[in-house]
């Protein structure tokens, strides 16, 4: 939810905790990695090892056992919020590749920067990881701004980004893999679904006032209008950060559309939706769908506020499959009982596993054979099923929608059989 | 009073020292990246030196400084985003040849108002020149009905809010929330490379130089010491005859100037521009700068810009997660020890001791003693 979020109402009701979750995952850290070097290095995988030399020809930092790789998200600022999660998962995943044996038989060292939720600091940071520590990829950012703020660096030093966020697509570059979905993967699977199996004709579209929400509703609007041949009644933007929806309320009482469909980020969220029950309009009878909600935001929210709304995302923390049950239950184990995990998360947590493969497949840390390496790589452990890198570095993924229910979790209500083709240039929605 | 060292003299030797460490010594030893950090830094120092002259001399506190760097940043960054925005360079949008923020908003022709920045001298010209108008028309319009104090920083600061909604209201027209990215060449000459970075950094130097000659000149002339006087007693100036309001109006454009000129270098050495440097944060750590510095003192203001900016980037780096306790606790200790900024403890603990070391006696009086807290 590529954003400038202002979770203040989430925030002040987590920021302990989360604190304290970031220091007890930080203790847990160096045990982990020792088992993991005690375990699995002396015996065998040194042996196998390839020499450094043949693996490395561009000065990367790595050595015969380790390599550097980057972690760049805000954990100050007011994404800090967001984006603690997406630490956590990042450094989950190298914990768990590194007690499996590293990447070539080199344990996997990360050095973390703070964007402080500030786009110059991205740029200042990324440049930093790739030219000072040398990093062989960097896992990081969250809102469009921060990845537009280093993309020019990544092309410029020749890195690897693992981006981790659902985003407006409109974007492809050899220095990044895309782990979340573009736009088109997450609107129009849910459309679909809603017209199929609600009967809905009539959408009104809300969103906050930036690029993401923006380019999302052009492409819902082109897809009801065109593809579905029903009809958008409205079309609403606020600013980021705006808490009167009122107004806008009443205009969708006056319209009676099948659908809402929302798109609204951040600390917005919690404005609308308890506006949204206080004016009467109960979601188990309206259809909601919304593309930027996940189990994060409910925690804000409050699910007796949003209970019955349908959510279209890739992942839920309630997929009932064994690579989710492990996945949930090792992030717990790790960060604390009371963690919830949204789909950016999970998305995150591909970013390490994906390069790990890549690495491996391209037999090389080298930027330009992992970039030229990564299509086709598919990774069958990930909680959301399985996915694969696409020839535009953007993820092939299930779309799946889910229905809010009160303690927070979603039921999940339908996913799509095949993985969905990512499109960042979509033709007929442009 | 005996006195080994003019004031002249010495704000002369300050200012070689100053020049000595940013033009020699800096470039010596850092490396090209950290050196395009100071880089950046010192675009900041441009928004300080103006503040010292507006604040510390005129006492005008304005709380929207960064209105005026964003400006002048996304002057320079229209013409950049318009050099990388060629029809080869674009040519997979619908509409080639327009940046690529008007694309994804469904804007096929590029605006009126970008048209200027097709030309190099037009758009160095906007930079100084949009900011200052700007500048002029809201002190003008201020100065004129009396409006001072703390109502005219509340009013700059809600300006800083103003612009900062229009600028991400308005993202077809300017980007939006992610700025304007992806900057790449200046007059066709590549920007990005270290030694682009690198002559950027002493064109940068240079100018912040000029900027602190030019605002020295101001305070030494005649002109300067009505801003003094003014600021400790208005009416009285008002009543000896002098047209109060275009002072105050001169001095808080040359500062919206500079801060222009400063958010042009800044991104030119960073490479994009975003409205997060144009809102009420960035304002108001811009005026932390100065009040570190100490805000009487313009060399002061530039050693305390890069102090300020250097703890946060090193602390930053060594405490990804602790950081900001670190810095708060920098601001607060400079303000409850020295309150007069770095400038005022120079002035209290060094100054005596060179003054004694050229055989003056005690300290030089001939400087403005430190202005009582406005």
């Amino acid at each position: 939810m590529s954003s400038d979020d202002k979770r203040l109402g989430q925030g002040l009701s987590q920021m302990n905790l989360g604190r304290r979750q970031i220091l007890k995952g930080l203790a847990a850290m160096p045990v982990a990695s020792a088992f993991g070097a005690s375990a699995f290095f002396p015996s065998s995988a040194f042996a196998q090892a390839p020499a450094t030399s043949a693996i490395n020809t561009t000065g990367l930092s790595v050595t015969d056992t380790e390599v550097t790789v980057g972690i760049l998200h805000s954990v100050t600022g007011t994404m800090a919020i967001s984006e603690t999660g997406s630490v956590q998962a990042e450094k989950l995943a190298i914990d768990q590749i590194n007690a499996a044996g590293g990447v070539l038989g080199r344990k996997i060292k990360y050095v973390q920067e703070d964007g402080a939720s500030d786009w110059p600091t991205f740029a200042e940071k990324a440049k930093k990881l790739l030219v000072q520590d040398k990093c062989a990829s960097v896992f990081g950012c969250w809102t469009s701004a921060s990845r537009k703020a280093v993309l020019p660096v990544f092309e410029q030093y020749n890195g690897m980004l693992y981006y981790p966020t659902f985003y407006e697509g409109l974007e492809q570059s050899k220095n990044v893999i895309y782990t979340g979905q573009e736009a088109t993967q997450q609107i129009i699977a849910g459309l679909n679904w809603v017209v199929q199996n609600r009967g809905a004709q009539s959408f009104y579209l809300l969103g906050s006032d930036y690029i993401w929400p923006r380019t999302s509703n052009k492409i819902a609007r082109k897809h009801i209008e065109n593809f579905l041949k029903l009809q958008v009644v409205g079309e609403e933007y606020f600013p980021l950060g705006h808490t009167q929806f009122n107004s806008a309320i009443n205009k969708i009482k006056l319209k009676k559309p099948d659908v809402i469909y929302a798109i609204i980020v951040g600390g917005s969220n919690v404005a609308f939706y308890k506006q949204l029950k206080a004016a009467g309009i109960d979601l188990s009878k309206q259809t909601l769908l919304t593309i930027s909600v996940t189990e994060d935001e409910i925690l804000g929210i409050g699910g007796e506020n949003i209970a019955g709304a349908l959510a279209c995302m890739k992942y839920f923390q309630s997929l009932d499959n064994p690579n989710n049950k492990a996945f949930v239950e090792a992030f717990k184990t790790a960060y604390g009982p009371n963690m919830v995990i949204g789909d950016v998360t999970q998305a995150a947590y591909l970013g390490p596993w994906l390069w790990k493969l890549t690495v491996e497949k391209a037999g090389s840390f080298d930027i330009d054979k992992v970039a030229a390496a990564s299509p086709g790589v598919a990774f069958d452990k990930a909680p959301e099923g399985y996915v694969r890198i696409h020839e535009n570095h953007h993820l092939w993924s299930k779309t799946r929608v889910g229905k809010a229910r009160p303690d927070g979790q979603f039921d999940v209500l339908y996913e799509t059989a095949e993985l969905v083709e990512p499109d960042p240039f979509p033709k007929g929605y442009q | 009073m005996t006195q080994a060292l003019s004031p002249r003299f010495k704000n002369l030797l300050g200012l070689l020292i100053l020049a000595v460490l940013l033009a020699v010594v800096l470039p010596l030893v850092l490396e090209p990246f950290r050196l395009n950090m100071v880089g950046k830094y010192l675009t900041y120092a441009f928004v300080a030196v103006g503040l010292v002259l507006c604040w510390g001399n005129a006492g005008i506190l304005s709380l929207g400084q960064g209105v005026f760097f964003g400006l002048g940043g996304y002057a320079m960054a229209m013409y950049l985003k318009l050099q990388s925005s060629t029809p080869e360079a674009t040519k997979i949008q619908s509409t080639p040849g327009i940046p690529d923020f008007m694309d994804w908003n469904q804007i096929t022709q590029l605006p009126f108002f970008w048209v200027p920045f097709k030309s190099l001298p037009l758009s160095i010209l906007a930079v100084v020149l949009v900011p200052s108008v700007f500048a002029f028309i809201i002190s003008y319009a201020m100065f004129r009905r009396r409006v001072g104090g703390v109502y005219f920083a509340i009013i700059t600061q809600a300006l800083a809010a103003i612009m900062t909604i229009l600028i991400v209201g308005q993202q077809g027209y300017t980007g939006g929330i992610n700025g304007i990215t992806d900057l790449r060449t200046l007059a066709g000459w590549d920007i990005r490379t270290d030694s682009a970075k690198t002559i950027l950094y002493f064109v940068n130097v240079a100018l912040l130089l000029g900027a602190i000659v030019l605002c020295q000149w101001v305070r030494g002339s005649k002109l300067g010491r009505i801003l003094v006087a003014m600021r400790d007693k208005e009416d009285r100036v008002r009543f000896s005859g002098y047209d109060v309001a275009s002072f105050k109006v001169f001095v808080f454009c040359l500062a919206a100037a500079l801060a222009g000129v400063g958010g042009a270098m800044f991104t030119l050495q960073v490479g994009f521009m975003s409205p997060s440097f144009v809102g009420i944060v960035p304002s108001i750590e811009m005026v932390i700068y100065t009040a570190v510095g100490g805000r009487l003192s313009l060399l002061g203001a530039v050693y305390g810009t890069l102090l300020v900016n250097w703890a946060k980037t090193s602390f930053s780096e060594s405490f990804p997660e602790l950081w900001l306790f670190g810095l708060g606790a920098l601001f607060i200790a400079v303000v409850l020890l020295f309150p007069n900024g770095l400038a005022g403890l120079y002035r209290s603990h060094v100054e005596p001791r060179i003054d004694a070391l050229f055989g003056g006696k005690g300290r030089s009086g001939s400087r403005p003693a430190p202005a009582p807290a406005e």
